[in-house]
């Protein structure tokens, strides 16, 4: 063998070998961004299935006394975190209310509208606002609600600031899953005298219902959990609050209070794996739903 | 008016209804924010003060600008192994199986932990990890808040990745590895030139996301009012201050929190602009 084919043989070797190593270190890199959500599952499963009993979810959050006695006397903490509950279904409740009418129908707009000079603008400004920062929808929670309407702290401010954050979602699944549906469907329709009102209640919005449906599973997925603006809008409660106007509690809100004192850290972990579980729930089953009825056509 | 007339008025003023809500918070940052500019004009972007005591206050954006942009910019270049590495994986190496439909749904769920719960876990796990690396003191810092956020914004980052590089014409590849190219030269020198743009484009909306991060930074990033002097140090960003401060800040405190919330608010603004602005390039 003479030298230059054993240079080359040498040169393709590292070649080939070059290649291994970038392909093996890209998988372990791959994986290993997966491993905190584990760790995070494993750690709060571990420190919050002690709490979690049939009084965590129908009794309010214990006052720190309260739980400095449990502590001391090594038993479970009493109560549980119905106001957080109560408060979540309220907040989230409210805020699909305001966001899911709307978010379909600018969808549905935007989606008839495909290359309106307006639609552009109204697509643009939707692509913006899905950039906001939560905490600075919490100030304007704060500025909008809070001060002029309900004069305190109030449930519907932070409503408020989570309905325009979930509502990017919603219009633009809607937007998304209405173009994929064929023209031939509407015109269809429309050749059969149906008015063009009903053709896009009867029709259109049906035949799409399931990309619809995964969008706003997404939208409360992704305000279900954030606490910041209400930090500045809900501000938080120690009791189950029904009214809407005045300062409610959510689980997030009481994962950050329990967080702040020393006597309830026993609470974060079980309160935090319940508002885990129910997101990720929600994720699975909003992705559940696409699978199973996509639009196809 | 028939049904017909009221449905599609009904149609573009939800349109004008969105216009009038981007508009109305941007005014009302706006509007929020004349006293503290009346009373600091532009200095306040470039004041490193932020004293609340009674009688000599005065605020300054300067460390929370600057501790937004280290931290963020710091998760983006730690994510960036990851996400690529999941970009690659998902996009090109296994598109399709049981294995790959793993990882997307491990990715996807990521997106679904909410900020409070990855605070949680960097405080409990991260930090005492971080203090017993002797990278600082307690724990604290912008490089820890960096971490999480990394973490957190690696769904982000990675799924636009994936998409382009799935894009990437298969006659390409397949010339190079008809010359003898070996799969990372082809990754090297095909794909990466070709889905480069699509990729920082994921990269520069994740950024977006990393800026407006506010619990899981509040919880750890220590939450000093001063200029970071590095990465190790304790510093605080335009989020979590507002976060922190918001609740009692009357006065001054309060509208100069108004105007960083309008910064924050503007800052994130054209970084998602310039993400979507190379999108838009890659589909035309």
């Amino acid at each position: 063998m003479n030298i230059s084919t054993e240079i080359s043989d040498r040169k393709m070797k590292q070649r080939l070998l070059k290649d291994k190593i970038f392909t093996n270190v890209m998988i372990f890199l791959a994986f290993l961004s997966g491993v905190p959500l584990f760790l995070i599952l494993y750690q709060l499963a571990i420190k919050g299935y002690r709490q979690l009993n049939i009084g965590f979810f129908f009794e309010e959050a214990p006052d720190t006394m309260e739980a400095m006695v449990a502590v001391a006397n090594n038993e479970i903490i009493p109560g549980g975190i119905a106001n957080g509950i109560v408060g979540t279904l309220i907040i989230v409740g409210l805020a699909s209310l305001i966001a899911i009418p709307l978010g379909i129908i600018c969808g549905t707009y935007l989606a008839e509208n495909a290359g309106g000079k307006f639609a552009g603008l109204v697509r643009f400004i939707v692509d913006m606002l899905q950039g906001v920062p939560s905490i600075v929808l919490g100030v304007i929670g704060y500025i909008w609600i809070v001060k002029p309407v309900t004069n305190g702290f109030s449930a519907l401010a932070g409503s408020v600031a989570l309905s325009i954050m979930m509502l990017p979602s919603i219009v633009r699944s809607t937007e998304e899953t209405l173009k994929m549906i064929p023209g031939t469907l509407k015109e269809a329709a429309l050749s059969l005298g149906v008015p063009y009102h009903k053709v896009i209640l009867k029709v259109i919005l049906p035949t799409g219902i399931s990309g619809i449906l995964t969008g706003v599973i997404l939208g409360i997925s992704r305000i279900a959990g954030e606490t910041a603006p209400l930090m500045l809008t809900a501000l938080g409660s120690t009791v189950v609050n029904t009214n809407i106007t005045e300062p409610s509690s959510a689980v997030p809100l009481l994962v950050w209070e329990f967080y702040n004192d020393p006597n309830l850290v026993n609470m974060i972990w079980s309160a935090s794996l319940f508002l885990l579980l129910l997101i990720l729930g929600l994720n699975l089953s909003a992705k559940a739903i696409a699978k199973k009825w996509k639009v196809q056509y | 008016m028939n049904s017909e007339k009221i449905f599609k008025y009904l149609l573009v003023g939800s349109g004008i209804l969105m216009v009038l809500i981007a508009l109305g918070i941007v005014a009302t940052l706006f509007v929020g924010s004349i006293p503290s500019f009346k009373e600091f004009g532009f200095g306040f972007l470039f004041s490193t003060e932020w004293d609340p005591t009674e009688g000599r206050e005065t605020y300054g954006a300067l460390p929370f600008i600057i501790g937004t942009l280290l931290t963020s910019i710091l998760a983006l270049i730690i994510t960036f192994p990851f996400a690529f590495s999941i970009s690659l994986f998902l996009g090109e190496y296994f598109k399709n199986g049981a294995l790959p439909s793993f990882l997307r749904s491990v990715v996807d769920l990521l997106a679904g932990i909410p900020s409070v719960v990855y605070g949680l876990w960097g405080f409990y796990a991260l930090k005492p990890l971080v203090a017993e690396l002797g990278l600082n003191a307690q724990g604290f810092g912008i490089f820890t808040s960096s971490v999480i956020l990394a973490i957190m914004i690696i769904p982000y980052a990675s799924s636009l990745g994936a998409e382009v590089i799935s894009m990437v014409p298969g006659s390409l590849k397949e010339a190079a590895y008809s010359l003898g190219a070996t799969r990372f030269e082809v990754v090297k020198n095909v794909i990466v030139p070709n889905a480069g743009s699509g990729i920082f484009a994921g990269y520069i909306l994740a950024l977006g996301r990393a800026i407006g991060e506010t619990m899981a930074v509040t919880m750890l990033i220590g939450n000093s009012n001063n200029m970071p002097s590095g990465i190790f140090d304790l510093g605080n960003t335009m989020a979590s201050l507002i976060a922190n401060q918001f609740g009692e800040a009357e006065g001054l405190k309060y509208t100069s929190l108004i105007e960083i919330g309008l910064i924050l608010f503007v800052i994130t603004g054209i970084v998602n602009y310039i993400g979507k602005l190379i999108m838009k390039k890659l589909s035309a």
